[in-house]
């Protein structure tokens, strides 16, 4: 359990937000001419990083806004915290 | 040779003050090559290098550990073993697990503990119930065990559950597996690594993984802490780090790894003879031969390899443990871990040839890979020795996510995620 720095809202307890997985998984443009491989690798595919993660997160019982997070899933720290649509910060 | 346990070597190593017990396996360096390598040293890669080796006739291999056999999730389970799942599949599967555990003791000549105390799985609501009918039916077809318990069967079965109509989550009913139970986890793991090892097999710990080697689309071998390793076949069962594998081969899994909690309270006299599970409300308990209430938790929503889990998720579980069985309000819990367990998005393994030639995954056990250890090493062994899965494991193979022929097991896994 940790404390999340949400973008619009401030410091708060994590179990008020709840997790959206990987971050900035692109939605494929031309659905249509997908391959079966490709689709596969959308929907299931996983970088399931040991480290440095970038991932989604909402603040379900607070502005529920969605935003991104930088975690390290090896020791549970959070790096940086970032809107949607914002490039994440170099790391 | 190993000498046999049985009751006469318990008298003549009482009277030596035990201090003369063969070692139950070697210790060995690593050769610098095997003809397959197993990574990971848990009850699923143990017994998948305890078949290869018996059933397989290939002794020549290895398997690597990072840290001390079955330290990992097959120390960190609760010891549940079910086959009441819902699709053929799964049945044939977990099923051909719970066939082999019924006479493991004795073939692997050490007391794993099966202990077919049942497995009773709770229902909370109407939905819950519809399910859990539909589920008896379908396990019934499959020759699988099972029968609808109505309230007052379940209070009769456990009396310790409060059955009051007027809790939040009422008991509506329940069904039962009375094949089911528990087994001793560490035992399995030491079973088989003593098993292999008497036929040959290195069991090498405390020796990482760094890397895996490709030529091509064909592996050639491992890098590890203790030097290179060279194989034509390697078998992964490394289950949350199945990931991390992955991408030293170069591969992408479908697996996310999260926390899975569990804990257990002080040791007190039996007070529950069987497992009750109850997924609506997240709370499962049973007591092991200690005494202690072996009580499981849920997983977390995010991805992490702390091997702690929040706080959250073990005050809801014991909340929910609570409602259920007011006796236990004065329990005090022993210790508390977490697991990192790697799941899949239907909620059942992977145990697969992959895209590379000679490298084969045994992953995505998710919740519940404990119960199916036998089974999961003996059809792994089968895939890795013909490079051709066994029939009973043909559904559970990687290009499912490419088919789309999934096999959604989200409601029979014992913890929803």
């Amino acid at each position: 359990m940790f404390i999340i720095n949400c973008p619009y809202c401030g410091e708060r307890d994590q179990t008020e937000f709840s997790c959206g997985g990987e971050a900035h998984i692109e939605r494929p443009k031309q659905p249509t001419e997908l391959s079966d491989d490709q689709w596969a690798e959308y929907l299931f595919m996983r970088k399931n990083i040991k480290g440095v993660q970038f991932e989604r997160w909402n603040h379900a019982h607070g502005c529920r806004k969605w935003f991104n997070m930088v975690r390290d899933t090896s020791n549970d720290k959070i790096q940086a915290v970032y809107k949607m649509g914002e490039k994440p910060p170099v790391k | 040779m190993k000498n046999k346990y049985s009751i006469f070597s318990l008298i003549k190593n009482a009277l030596s003050g035990h201090e003369n017990w063969q070692r139950a396996w070697r210790d060995p360096e690593p050769k610098k090559e095997y003809d397959a390598i197993i990574i990971g040293g848990g009850g699923h890669g143990l017994a998948t290098a305890y078949y290869l080796a018996k059933k397989h006739k290939l002794t020549n291999i290895a398997v690597v550990e990072k840290g001390w056999i079955g330290g990992g999730n097959t120390g960190r389970n609760t010891t549940i073993i079910r086959s009441n799942y819902l699709w053929d599949a799964s049945a044939g599967l977990y099923d051909h697990a719970l066939k082999i555990w019924e006479g493991l003791s004795q073939e692997l000549n050490y007391n794993v503990m099966f202990s077919q105390r049942g497995v009773m799985n709770l229902a909370h609501n109407l939905q819950d119930v519809r399910d859990l009918k539909r589920r008896t039916h379908a396990n019934r077809l499959n020759g699988i065990d099972a029968v609808w318990l109505n309230t007052e069967e379940v209070k009769k079965f456990c009396p310790i559950i409060n059955t009051s109509p007027d809790i939040r989550y009422p008991v509506l009913g329940g069904t039962l597996q009375k094949r089911a139970g528990t087994a001793r986890h560490d035992a399995v793991a030491w079973g088989y690594a003593r098993g292999a090892d008497a036929m040959g097999v290195d069991i090498i710990q405390n020796c990482e993984v760094k890397g895996i080697k490709r030529n091509g689309d064909q592996v050639e071998g491992i890098e590890t802490t203790k030097g290179f390793i060279k194989s034509k076949k390697i078998g992964v069962v490394a289950a949350g780090h199945s990931s991390v594998l992955a991408n030293m081969a170069g591969i992408r899994l479908p697996l996310e790894s999260k926390p899975l909690q569990a804990l257990v309270s002080e040791p007190v006299k039996p007070i529950i003879d069987t497992v009750v599970m109850s997924n609506a409300v997240h709370a499962y308990v049973s007591q092991s031969d200690k005494g202690e209430l072996v009580i499981g938790a849920g997983t977390d929503s995010y991805v992490s390899y702390t091997q702690k889990g929040s706080h959250n998720i073990v005050e809801e579980t014991l909340r929910a443990i609570l409602e259920l069985y007011p006796i236990f309000s004065r329990m005090k819990m022993l210790r508390q871990w977490g697991g990192i367990v790697d799941i899949c998005p239907d909620a059942s393994p992977i145990i697969s040839k992959t895209q590379i030639k000679g490298l084969y995954f045994n992953c995505g056990w998710g919740t519940g890979g404990f119960k199916a250890t036998p089974g999961s090493g003996d059809l792994f062994a089968h895939t890795i020795a013909n490079d051709e899965p066994h029939k009973l494991n043909a559904a559970f193979n990687l290009n499912r996510f490419v088919s789309g022929d999934l096999v959604d097991e989200h409601g029979a896994a014992a913890v929803a995620h």
